[in-house]
């Protein structure tokens, strides 16, 4: 993680900034423009767009796993399930 | 990405490892799995698969973030008061109420990013206390910590839906 300044004083816009673009990079809907074309306010936005998204997919993904659960045989698909991830 | 041999104390495979574990004993107890569940039944194993997923990617994060603290002391918060059977839900509804009003430290330097800041804030767990600084920082981790998280989950939901 990137180390803190001191605490207390005023952020520079500097620091700001460096943080906002790292945040846009990590952003889908705003990954294919270059840098300093989106402001920081739609940075933001569509951070919290994006959220909201991941939540909701968590979301349906977990109810998708208690369906599926229910007629699982589970040991056997663990095997399976962590040999997938490992290779 | 998934052909990469996996780094076995990489995120990735300590919140697969948690999550796997924890599902296991989610569906223990219903070794008879003859007619399908009810619907009752359903939407527990919903809730617990969901607080399964943020609990063991907070672990994973080993307490390094706000965030995860806030998760899981919001989930402990929770657990507890599921288990006392009482009206515990409010007073930490009341709680998280109060820390909004009060916490304003920080937050004088935002310029014209107080209202997505401040949406933000509810949105990623523990921001109501950050400062800007912090809240993206902290942002950033969090949304890698997610889309982990989703990744994973989906892989093993399509695996299951296989059968």
């Amino acid at each position: 993680m990137s180390s803190r300044r001191s605490g207390g004083s005023r952020m520079s816009d500097d620091q700001i900034a460096d943080l906002v673009s790292k945040l846009q990079r990590l952003i889908p809907e705003l990954r294919g423009r270059r840098s300093n074309k989106a402001s920081a306010s739609k940075v933001l936005q569509e951070t919290c767009n994006y959220i909201r998204n991941l939540h909701r997919e968590v979301e349906d993904l977990s109810d998708r796993l208690s369906q599926l659960l229910a007629s699982a045989d589970t040991d056997t698909d663990q095997a399976a399930i962590l040999t997938t991830l490992l290779i | 990405m998934d052909s990469q041999l996996l780094n076995p104390t990489s995120l990735k495979s300590r919140f697969t490892a948690r999550f796997l574990r924890a599902l296991t004993k989610i569906n223990a107890p219903n070794p008879i799995s003859s007619s399908s569940p009810t619907p009752r039944e359903i939407f527990q194993r919903y809730r617990r698969i969901k607080v399964a997923a943020d609990k063991s990617m907070a672990y994973s994060v080993r307490s390094r973030t706000t965030w995860s603290r806030a998760t899981l002391s919001r989930l402990r918060t929770r657990s507890r008061h599921r288990r006392l059977a009482s009206f515990g839900p409010r007073s930490s509804v009341t709680t998280a109420a109060v820390l909004k009003k009060t916490s304003s430290h920080g937050k004088e330097n935002e310029g014209g990013l107080g209202v997505q800041a401040g949406e933000l804030r509810e949105l990623v767990p523990g921001g109501e206390a950050m400062d800007l600084c912090n809240l993206l920082d902290e942002t950033a981790h969090y949304i890698k910590c997610l889309t982990t998280q989703v990744q994973v989950m989906k892989t093993i939901a399509n695996l299951y839906s296989l059968e």
